[in-house]
């Protein structure tokens, strides 16, 4: 259990994926794979199945929702969306995540960092 | 709190999750036969895309759970699913650990309730007895008390109690009952409160005699009362004196003796009316048992030994006949201070620690179990690890079978234990006193098992971790579980070896103790006990007055002597190798000053009638016997042992017509010698000088009458009681034979031995079952390379010594540490057991053949298992 997150990039990555999947639409769990690989040009090679702990994580932490439906191929599918507190979770996460991001440039690019 | 609801969901929940994943992996494949893969291809294709499915349901499914926990959950019943595969495992892990935590259960709470647990009164921990200076007996005088109680400024009120015995009547027949005297202050400095009416007051005190008032503890209320909430106010007669009932004491109070709990308890203001003669005055005398109190709320125990003993200096400068040397120390109540306390303190630690190895041994016998069950089950741990399962989950799989295993044995252990302490607690292990063995299993022994099973489970259940760590799951499914032969000393070795030497050292102790005993059995005592009834009376207790004793006494014996069978009756005060003694001073006879710093030394002093001697078989070596001549109005005389004319009188042939005094002055002159004997109540005390004096000139209301007959005394019983009936019918007395009497002194030996012989024999078991388990376990991993050598002609010798060789090896070397441990330990079990040593070749003997035969027994089914291989059979198998 505590190494839940070995497969991601880091811990939450795969959680803020999803969510930011399903803030620009609701989709069910093959259609997010599909999204999450096409989104990042298959850079992240996402095991498929590692995505279902994390939609039971975000599932029980209610920042999404899922209901049972047909798809537009007509395949039953349980598709999630996202909630109100998932979307404030999401902007948190990018705020936090782009700190890091620079944090992380700034000291693997020594050269800008001497100039700022 | 919204987890009730959730268990309720999760089944959906669950099922949910399945059929998602389900509906993936179809979409998936469904996409890829699109894309123009076979149907089969496409299926596995998306198989591996999706990743270990079970796993990645089992992290979905965590999610919703208390993980740890349940997981726990699974891996209890997983392990209940194996015990139920191999019973006979579980079976016999279980009982090998409830034998040996309930071992140490019992020992324990031995041990707590003897040590640990302070007395059983309200804050009983700051509860302290005074012991004066050194001197391992913490008597003191009645005065003496007295003045220790109200100059100090220490404790919250100093009580003090004294053991007697007296003739209670409460109907028709008069009974022989235990009590304590006790001082007014008793109950309340103890802070005990009654269990109904009320109890004795320091108000109640005016003088000798003036309060003839009695508390009935809760036990004797109960069983010579039978309950009656009536008796209150009631009289009854105490040695014939009028007493009254005033209450009864709480049940969980028994008193301030561990051991030894009081019937009743009577204020010590009317000794006299007890015992027949007041020592209320006697500064010099010391007979107050014991002296206690609870220290004042921050007073440290060097504050209050100073301070008694600035009463001690006041003591000494005000009586400086009575009060030398008077300092003072403190000591734990209840085990009669530094008198009782090392012995018991040394052997309880000591079989505690005998306890504690054979629970060490267990450990190691189910250690090396678990080991081997691994390796049967490496291709089941295999493959769990080829399925995904982390090493640390499997490692708590099997921590979670040993934990299941030990707690069980432990609450099996528990539960025997508790029933042998209930019994032992309720044991009245001598007849004639009511005994109080505070060994009631309390939180403490609870906590002290469920301790000892969590320890021995991670113990025994760590063992095969690193067999775990280091397996590599492809080897072992590709090539079956290793049967690698190392000879390199394993754990398992080790273990085996420190079982071994464990149970070596057990059996080389219980048979050092079992001789010792059976040789204390047979030595001269100076006496001889068999054949002979004890009759104990006391004519206090009737109400004789001292001038009246001696001629009832001498009715008793001459009525006695007419009983047929009867060879010889004899009187003595005390009998010797009784539980009490009474030591006096020796002064030689130009003495003036009686002050026990100026005496010679000490004697153990007997009155004996004339016809003692010959009735306890006591040989006269020189001199004269007494004879009823030697009485009030003639010159005082005292028949002495060998030991006193050897130490009192150098020439020892003079000793004989020499004279010595004792503490009150009286001149004593030596008429005859006896040989030595036994006479404390420890058969491994160094020779004691005794004297013996002629009850006619020291007469004594309490005295046993010594009949011996040619036949069976047990059959003499009825006709001795008649007798005294017709004599006295208002006369208590207590009738056993001289051997039942001496186990008493024999207690100490047989409870040391039985305990020895308990785990002596539970070592030996463990050990059998561990080189079992050993044998059997390397016979049935080698038996292809067994057949083979059978196969290439190999000799019966020569198969066993492949198969078993290692297995006695490890054995004789456990041995020969055990044995050697074993001697050294008996040194301190010589303290105890008369004549334990460890030095007769009996023992040596005994101990090498009983671990061979263990070898033996324990090797023998695998040995035949090794020989009966059929090298056909095997070699055409896989």
């Amino acid at each position: 259990m505590a190494d839940t997150n070995s497969r991601d990039l880091f811990p939450g990555a795969l959680e803020m994926m999803i969510l930011e999947s399903l803030r620009r639409q609701p989709a069910h769990g093959y259609a997010l794979v599909q999204h999450i690989q096409q989104r990042s040009n298959n850079l992240l090679q996402v095991e498929e199945g590692s995505l279902y702990p994390a939609l039971q994580r975000l599932l029980k932490a209610k920042l999404v929702k899922a209901e049972w439906g047909l798809s537009s191929t007509n395949r039953r599918v349980r598709t999630y969306q996202i909630t109100a507190s998932g979307l404030r979770r999401l902007e948190q996460q990018i705020s936090s995540f782009e700190r890091m991001f620079q944090g992380i440039s700034l000291v693997l690019d020594p050269g800008e960092a001497r100039t700022s | 709190m919204n987890w009730i609801p959730q268990i309720f969901r999760r089944r959906k929940l669950y099922n949910e999750l399945s059929e998602e994943i389900r509906l993936h992996i179809e979409e998936r494949t469904e996409q890829l036969v699109r894309e123009g893969m076979s149907a089969t291809e496409a299926e596995q294709t998306a198989r591996r895309a999706f990743g270990n499915r079970t796993l990645l349901e089992e992290r979905s499914r965590e999610v919703w759970q208390w993980p740890t926990l349940e997981s726990i959950g699974a891996d209890v019943r997983f392990a209940l699913r194996q015990f139920r595969r191999s019973p006979g495992f579980a079976f016999a892990a279980i009982v090998t650990l409830a034998l040996a935590i309930g071992a140490n259960a019992v020992v324990f709470a031995v041990l707590n309730g003897f040590f640990l647990r302070p007395l059983n009164v309200p804050q009983g921990q700051s509860l302290y007895a005074i012991q004066r200076g050194n001197d391992p007996y913490i008597v003191q005088s009645y005065p003496d008390y007295l003045d220790l109680r109200d100059r100090n400024r220490s404790f919250d009120g100093l009580a003090a109690y004294t053991i007697s015995q007296a003739g209670i009547v409460t109907g028709n027949d008069p009974s022989h009952a235990w009590l304590y005297q006790v001082s007014g202050n008793y109950f309340d400095a103890l802070g005990i409160h009654p269990y109904m009416g009320r109890l004795i007051h320091a108000s109640d005190e005016h003088g000798p005699n003036s309060a003839p008032y009695i508390v009935l503890s809760y036990a004797y209320w109960h069983s010579h009362f039978h309950d009656d909430r009536g008796v209150v106010g009631r009289s009854v007669l105490l040695n014939k004196h009028p007493f009254t009932v005033l209450g009864v004491s709480p049940p969980e109070f028994r008193g301030t003796l561990l051991i030894f709990s009081p019937d009743f308890f009577v204020p010590m203001v009317n000794s006299e009316q007890i015992d027949g003669e007041s020592f209320l005055n006697a500064r010099g005398t010391r007979w107050v048992f014991e002296v206690l109190g609870h220290l004042k709320p921050g007073v440290t125990q060097a504050q209050a030994t100073a301070d008694l003993d600035s009463v001690g200096s006041y003591l000494e400068k005000t009586y400086p006949r009575d009060d030398t040397q008077s300092t003072f120390s403190l000591v734990r109540p209840g085990l009669h201070g530094d008198f009782v306390a090392p012995a018991v303190r040394a052997f309880l630690a000591g079989l505690m620690v005998l306890a504690g190895l054979i629970l060490l041994a267990a450990c190691a016998n189910l250690g090396s179990l678990f080991a081997a069950r691994a390796a049967d089950r490496g291709r089941e741990v295999a493959l769990r690890l080829a399925l995904g399962s982390t090493r640390t989950r499997i490692l708590r799989q099997l921590l979670t079978e040993a934990l299941l295993i030990s707690l069980a044995g432990g609450a099996a252990g528990l539960v025997a234990s508790v029933m042998l302490l209930r019994r032992l607690s309720a044991w009245q292990a001598f007849p004639q006193f009511p005994m109080n063995i505070p060994v009631r299993p309390d939180a403490t022994v609870y906590l002290f098992a469920l301790l000892l099973a969590l320890v021995s489970g991670l113990l025994f259940g760590i063992v095969p971790v690193r067999q775990v760590f280091k397996s590599n799951p492809y080897e072992i499914v590709k090539a079956g579980s290793s049967a690698r032969i190392g000879r390199k000393l394993t754990v398992r070795d080790l273990l085996l070896v420190l079982q071994v030497a464990i149970c070596g050292v057990l059996v080389t102790s219980s048979m050092v103790a079992v001789r010792g005993l059976a040789r204390s059995l047979h030595t001269n005592f100076g006496f001889e006990p068999q054949d002979t009834l004890l009759v104990n009376t006391n004519l206090a207790m009737a109400g004789y007055p001292p001038d009246k004793m001696p001629a009832m006494q001498k009715r008793m014996m001459n009525a006695m002597q007419t009983i047929p069978g009867v060879t010889s009756v004899g009187l003595v005060d005390i009998p010797p190798l009784h539980m009490g003694w009474n030591p006096s001073y020796v002064f030689s006879n130009r003495a003036t000053d009686m002050r026990p710093p100026n005496a010679e030394g000490q004697a153990i002093e007997y009155r004996i009638s004339p016809e003692y001697l010959q009735a306890a078989k006591t040989v006269l070596l020189a001199g004269r016997n007494f004879s009823w001549h030697d009485d009030a109005n003639a010159p005082r005389v005292a028949v002495v042992n060998r030991e006193f004319a050897r130490k009192f009188f150098a020439n020892r042939s003079q000793a004989v017509g020499a004279n010595f005094k004792i503490t009150d002055g009286t001149l004593l002159q030596v008429v005859g010698i006896v040989e030595d004997g036994k006479y404390t109540a420890n058969l491994a005390e160094d020779p004691q000088p005794a004297m013996f004096l002629p009850l006619g000139q020291f007469p004594s209301g309490e005295t046993y009458l010594v009949i011996r007959s040619g036949r069976d005394p047990q059959q003499l019983v009825a006709a001795v009681r008649s007798t005294l009936r017709d004599l006295d019918p208002g006369l208590p007395a207590f009738i056993q034979t001289w051997n039942e009497e001496m186990n008493g002194a024999l207690f100490a030996s047989r409870m040391a031995t039985a305990s020895l012989g308990v785990l002596g024999v539970m070592g030996a078991m463990l050990s059998i079952t561990g080189i079992f388990g050993m044998a059997a376990f390397s016979v049935g991993k080698r038996l292809r390379e067994l057949g083979i050598r059978i196969a290439l002609g190999a000799q019966r010798k020569e198969v066993l010594y492949a198969a078993l060789g290692r297995a006695f090896k490890l054995l004789a070397i456990g041995s020969a540490a055990g044995l050697a441990l074993g001697l050294l330990a008996t040194r301190v079990l010589a303290y105890i057991v008369y004549q334990a040593t460890p030095r007769d070749p009996l023992v040596l003997a005994g101990a090498v053949v009983t671990m061979a035969l263990l070898g033996v027994v324990a090797t023998w089914i695998p040995a035949q298992r090794a020989l009966s291989v059929n090298p056909l059979v095997l070699l055409r198998e896989d």
